[in-house]
Formats: C-alpha cells, sequence, structure tokens
C-alpha cells in the first residue's frame, strides 16, 4: 500500500489535478453526509414543524434554500441526507462485491480446469444482461425478504458488480499461478488454500482500488436510476435523490424547476467527482499510464559546507 | 480456430454455433433468477385477494406445483417456440405484450441511435483531426458529461426546457390521443402505421413526439461514439497509406474524409452492437422519464405488480436481444472488415 501511495505522489500533470479535485468534492459529500443531523435544517421525512405543515411545493427562499416539494419536504435537508444514503449504499455495495467477487476470482483462477470454465461462462452470461435490468430482477427478488431499504438497494447494485471484480482478479490470478513465487511455495509444499490466501491475494488484488472508484461513480447511478423507477429506496426509509426527481417528474412536466434541479446537480456532482477520482486514481497507480514527476536531485555544494565548518 | 481458412461461412457458422450455449446459459440463470428463489409467484402477484384453494388452484393451472426440473425443461421449450408464458395478474400473453409495446421501443432506440450517430461521427472526426485544440477538448468535456448525467435528468431538464421556450411541444407518452384514435394498429410500429396510412398528420404528431426522449437517449450514446471515432481517427492519421494518399497530393480535406474516416469506422460497428445493453438499461429509463408506451413502461407496470412470469417473460426477451443483436454486429464486422474472420 505504501508504494501505491508514493506512486500517487511521485505523478506530474493533469492527473494529478484531476484526482485532487475529485477527491475535495467527494469529501464535501462526505462531510455533509456525516454532519447531516446537525446541517439539514429538518428530518429527511419531516414534513411537519411545530404542528403545521411545511408549504408544499414552496420556491425556493430564505427559509426554504432549496424550496420544497410535493410531498411537503424541504429539499434542502432531502439533498444533505441523500448524500448520506448515497454514501451507505456505495460502501457497503462495494464491499460486499469485493467480498465475493475477489475469492471468487481466485479460486477460479487458481483451481482451473472445468470448474474455472463453467464460471467464466456464467459470469459472461450475466455480464451481458443490462446492468439495469439485472439490478431491477434483483431488487424485484430482494423487496419481499428485504423490504425497500438500504440493504437491499445495496444487494441489488453489487449483483451487477461481482461480474466485473470477478473477471479482474480471475485474469490476474490466471498469469500469477505460474509465476515463480507461486512455483516456490508450491515446492515448499504450501496447500492451495494457503497460496491462494498468504500468495496470490496481495499481488491480485492491485488492480481492485481503482475499480473500485470507477465502480462507486457508475454504482450511484444505478441506485438513483433504480429509485428513480421506484425499485430503489423507499421515501419512508431515507431519503434518496433518484426516488426524488421522479416524482418530480409531473412538477416538470408543468414547468416547475426546483425539485428536480437540486437533488439531479447533487447527483451529477458526485457523479462527476468520483469518476474523476477513479480516472485520476487510474492514470496516477497505474504505472503504464502515470508520467512520473522528475524530483529535483540536490548536490551538497562542498564550499558551502567547508565554508559552514570554518 | 488460428489454424481456420478464414472463409465467411465458416466464421459464421462457428458464430452461430456458439450462440446455442450463450442462449441456454442466460436462460438458466434467469430461471434459477426467479423461479429457485425463494419466493411464491401466485401469492405475491395475486396473495391476499384470494382464498388458500384459488391459490393452489392457480398453482396448478400454470404449473408451478410441478418438481422444478419439469417446470425447467418447459420453459427452455417453450422459449424455443417464442413462448414466453401468459402473466399472473391480467392473464395476458407476454408475447402480445412484446407484439403490442415493442414498436415503441423500438422506434426509440432507432431513433436514438439515429441522433447519436448524427451527433457522435462529425464532433468525433473533428476532435480527432484537430487532436489536443480547445475544440478536441471541449468536445471531449462535451462527451464526459453526456455520459456521466443520469439519462432520466437529462431528460427532465429538456422537458424544463421545451416548456419554457416552446409551450406546446409534446414532452410525453408517443403520440396525441387524437393520433392513437387515428391509427389503426396493424404492425403494431405507430409511425409505420400512419405512414402506411398515409396519414400526414398523424405521421407529423408522431415524429414531434419522439424527437425529446430519442435526444436523450442519443446524447448518452453519442459520448461513446464520439471517443471511440476521436481515437480511431488519431490512429488512422499515422497509418501508411494516410502517408500514401498525401504523397499523393491529396487535399488534407479528402485524406481526412475518404481515407482516415472511413477506416475508423469498422470499429465502431462492433462498439455500437456492445451498446445494446447499455441502450436497453437507457431505454428503461428513458421511457419511466417521458411516459413512452414501450417494453420498459411494462416491465416496470410488471415488477410493481409482483408479477414473476411477466417479469421472467420480459427478461428473457431482453436477453434474447441481446444475444442476437451481437451475433449480428459479429457477423456484420465481418463483412465489412477481412481482418476479423478466423
Amino acid at each position: 500500500m505504501g508504494s501505491f501511495f508514493r506512486g500517487i505522489w511521485n505523478t506530474k500533470g493533469q492527473a494529478r489535478w484531476i484526482l485532487l479535485v475529485g477527491v475535495v468534492i467527494t469529501l464535501v459529500f462526505i462531510v455533509f453526509a456525516v454532519l447531516a443531523p446537525w446541517v439539514a435544517p429538518y428530518d429527511f421525512n419531516q414534513t411537519k414543524l411545530d404542528g403545521a405543515k411545511l408549504p408544499k411545493l414552496a420556491p425556493p427562499s430564505g427559509t426554504y434554500w432549496f424550496g420544497t416539494n410535493d410531498q411537503f419536504y424541504d429539499i434542502y435537508s432531502r439533498v444533505v441526507w441523500g448524500a448520506r444514503t448515497a454514501l451507505e449504499v456505495i460502501v457497503l455495495s462495494l464491499v460486499i462485491s469485493i467480498v465475493i467477487g475477489v475469492p471468487l476470482g481466485i479460486a477460479s483462477g487458481f483451481i482451473g480446469g472445468w470448474f474455472d470454465r463453467i464460471l467464466v461462462f456464467v459470469n459472461d452470461a450475466i455480464y451481458s444482461l443490462p446492468s439495469l435490468l439485472l439490478a431491477i430482477v434483483f431488487s424485484f427478488l430482494l423487496r419481499g425478504p428485504l423490504g425497500g431499504g438500504v440493504t437491499a438497494a445495496a444487494l441489488s447494485i453489487t449483483a451487477v458488480y461481482i461480474p466485473q471484480y470477478f473477471r479482474v482478479v480471475r485474469n490476474t490470478t490466471v498469469s500469477a499461478r505460474e509465476a515463480t513465487y507461486v512455483e516456490a511455495a508450491r515446492a515448499l509444499g504450501a496447500k492451495p488454500f494457503t497460496i491462494m490466501r498468504k500468495y496470490l491475494f496481495g499481488n491480485v488484488v492491485q488492480s481492485v482500488p481503482v475499480l473500485g472508484t470507477l465502480n462507486a461513480a457508475d454504482a450511484l447511478g444505478t441506485l438513483a436510476a433504480l429509485g428513480f423507477l421506484g425499485f430503489g429506496i423507499q421515501p419512508n426509509e431515507a431519503s434518496e435523490w433518484g426516488y426524488d426527481l421522479s416524482r418530480a417528474l409531473d412538477d416538470a412536466q408543468a414547468g416547475t424547476w426546483w425539485p428536480t434541479l437540486f437533488p439531479g446537480l447533487a447527483l451529477i456532482l458526485l457523479i462527476t467527482a468520483l469518476t474523476l477520482v477513479g480516472e485520476g486514481l487510474n492514470e496516477t497507480a497505474n504505472p503504464a499510464l502515470r508520467r512520473r514527476r522528475l524530483r529535483p536531485v540536490v548536490f551538497p555544494r562542498r564550499e558551502q559546507d567547508e565554508e559552514r565548518t570554518r | 480456430m488460428s489454424s481456420a481458412s478464414g472463409s465467411l461461412p465458416r466464421y459464421i457458422l462457428v458464430r452461430l454455433a456458439l450462440v446455442l450455449p450463450m442462449m441456454w446459459v442466460l436462460l438458466t440463470v434467469v430461471f434459477i433468477l426467479l423461479r429457485v428463489a425463494p419466493g411464491d409467484p401466485v401469492s405475491a402477484a395475486v396473495g391476499g385477494k384470494l382464498n388458500q384453494e384459488a391459490l393452489d388452484a392457480r398453482r396448478a393451472t400454470l404449473g408451478l406445483d410441478r418438481p422444478l426440473i419439469t417446470q425447467y425443461l418447459d420453459y427452455l421449450g417453450n422459449v424455443a417456440h417464442l413462448d414466453f408464458g401468459k402473466t399472473i395478474s391480467d392473464n395476458r400473453p407476454v408475447l402480445d405484450i412484446i407484439k403490442d409495446q415493442g414498436g415503441a421501443t423500438l422506434t426509440l432506440t432507432l431513433g436514438a441511435f439515429l441522433v447519436a450517430m448524427v451527433i457522435g461521427l462529425p464532433l468525433g472526426r473533428l476532435a480527432g483531426r484537430y487532436r489536443d485544440t480547445s475544440a478536441d477538448a471541449a468536445i471531449r468535456v462535451f462527451g464526459v458529461v453526456t455520459y456521466a448525467a443520469p439519462i432520466f435528468w437529462t431528460g427532465i431538464m429538456f422537458v424544463l426546457l421545451v416548456v419554457k421556450l416552446f409551450p406546446g411541444w409534446p414532452t410525453n407518452d408517443i403520440a396525441s390521443v387524437v393520433t392513437k384514435f387515428e391509427v389503426t394498429p396493424k404492425s403494431h410500429i405507430l409511425l409505420f402505421d400512419a405512414a402506411l396510412e398515409g396519414n400526414g398528420s398523424a405521421v407529423s404528431d408522431i415524429l414531434k413526439h419522439h424527437v425529446l426522449p430519442c435526444l436523450t437517449l442519443g446524447l448518452l450514446l453519442s459520448g461513446v461514439i464520439i471517443r471511440l471515432v476521436r481515437i480511431n481517427v488519431i490512429q488512422a492519421m499515422k497509418g501508411d497509406y494516410v502517408e500514401a494518399a498525401r504523397a499523393r497530393g491529396i487535399s488534407e480535406r479528402r485524406v481526412v474524409r475518404y481515407h482516415a474516416f472511413r477506416n475508423a469506422l469498422v470499429p465502431v460497428i462492433t462498439v455500437i452492437g456492445l451498446q445494446v445493453a447499455i441502450t436497453l438499461s437507457g431505454a428503461l429509463v428513458t421511457e419511466r422519464t417521458f411516459n413512452w408506451p414501450g417494453l420498459g413502461t411494462e416491465l416496470i407496470q410488471y415488477v410493481t405488480a409482483r408479477d414473476y412470469i411477466a417479469v421472467q417473460g420480459l427478461v428473457t426477451f431482453f436477453a434474447l436481444i441481446v444475444v442476437v443483436v451481437s451475433v449480428f454486429v459479429d457477423i456484420l464486422t465481418a463483412l465489412v472488415d477481412p481482418r476479423v474472420r478466423y
């Protein structure tokens, strides 16, 4: 991991700025997400204040910064709480797909043979399906046992990304399997499980962080699309931007702009930021694409040294 | 396969032979997901409305009380006959749904491809020819933004703009009520039917309704095309044949248009084939945004109604489309570019 960060630090040119801008915007969203209870004036499902209903579809003003929507929600509060939901789902879905996809990929690549063939074939078949369709099917299946909360949404999205980790890790494993260090381990009498866990794992997970950040942007898009179609997180569970946008469709047809503009802008900003982080990481952490920054080498000047000692 | 003679018929045969296992795996995956997974289709769709006996009777008529392996073989056999089952919630054959609403999805996606081409090809060529200039940078940013923006948000922003700037321009559905009433469905492709009847006002009404949805979906796809054409033009411009063309004294304009650009187009066909899955995902969302009466809208309704058979049938159909189009595109690429055949 140390070399990973050093690689980023040593990069020069555009890639650093892309990464920096992406990280800063993402951090802002994380801060808002963490501080949501203090930053948002209302709760995510709060429609009343001191017993009186909030106004319906009030335009943006000093009291309601982004206005209110047709469900009597304060849009600014919904946007802030939505950041929390978005990050929760992204983290959860990434963790689950890595935890399932990576070991499966290592096992498939290492064991090989029919086991590998079948897994690759099934994987490719799933991968060829439209990703949103797959997510819809899973949310359809999970709605019964899990309801319409963060967990169900994250798991539905996970189904889309497991094949990607599987594919990348499996391919790296296949080439690493024949490497000298694996042969050495085998010669020393290491069991297959030990080889996979101790020798292969550390070497094949290098590509996962970059893929993870690129997927994070995509996962957010999928979450919002699910929410927009009505199969994502239900409004009483948490605030979700995609759902808010679908509620505001009729308002848009009527020319009311604030219920769609603000959740949409938040969504695009976070997707773009995560994409920038992914692209930036890809260009800085990938030695093939990286352009190194040349550190000036400072030679000690002899006369100076001599003067100092005098 | 590397030792093959490289004949076109052989390539096509090999490619077609790979279709069946691919389809079989897809169908099996769909079946496992929707049938073997826990959850009872009948009580999910109509539970609460009927008593236990009636539920059991429904299960028996649908064949859901039989062993899974029988159901599985039946399912494969039925799909081979293009029978996707009958919906549980309203007892409608899924094939009828596909016939009735498929046309709207078809014209939407074809229109979107057209838009993507019209926007993507010239912009990609421009960016490739004037590489690393400000025009190139602007076009690349445009490509990234159109691809990153969620399609429904792009759609909503279009609606807001049109509602403010051109009041009266249609912003949802495929046609006005009058047009739908006038045109008798034959092929169920509304635009085609209206044209057959020679109903000019209906045709223009339907075309007007297509503009916003096709533009929205097309913009998403154009980003991919821009990126691809740009890179291919840059590579083609380095080719020996481009150098040779220049040496013969052909104007730079002709060199770009007839020598570099033509060759840059071949990979575009392949990638368009790969975009089918993305296009279908995009079409689902576009249809919801514009209240478009297509297959996406149907799927959304049946998912909401928790109708297992309908969802299974429609998902199966989408999977078939993806496989068929990818084979078709592979064969087309081989026809255009002899280097591909193996």
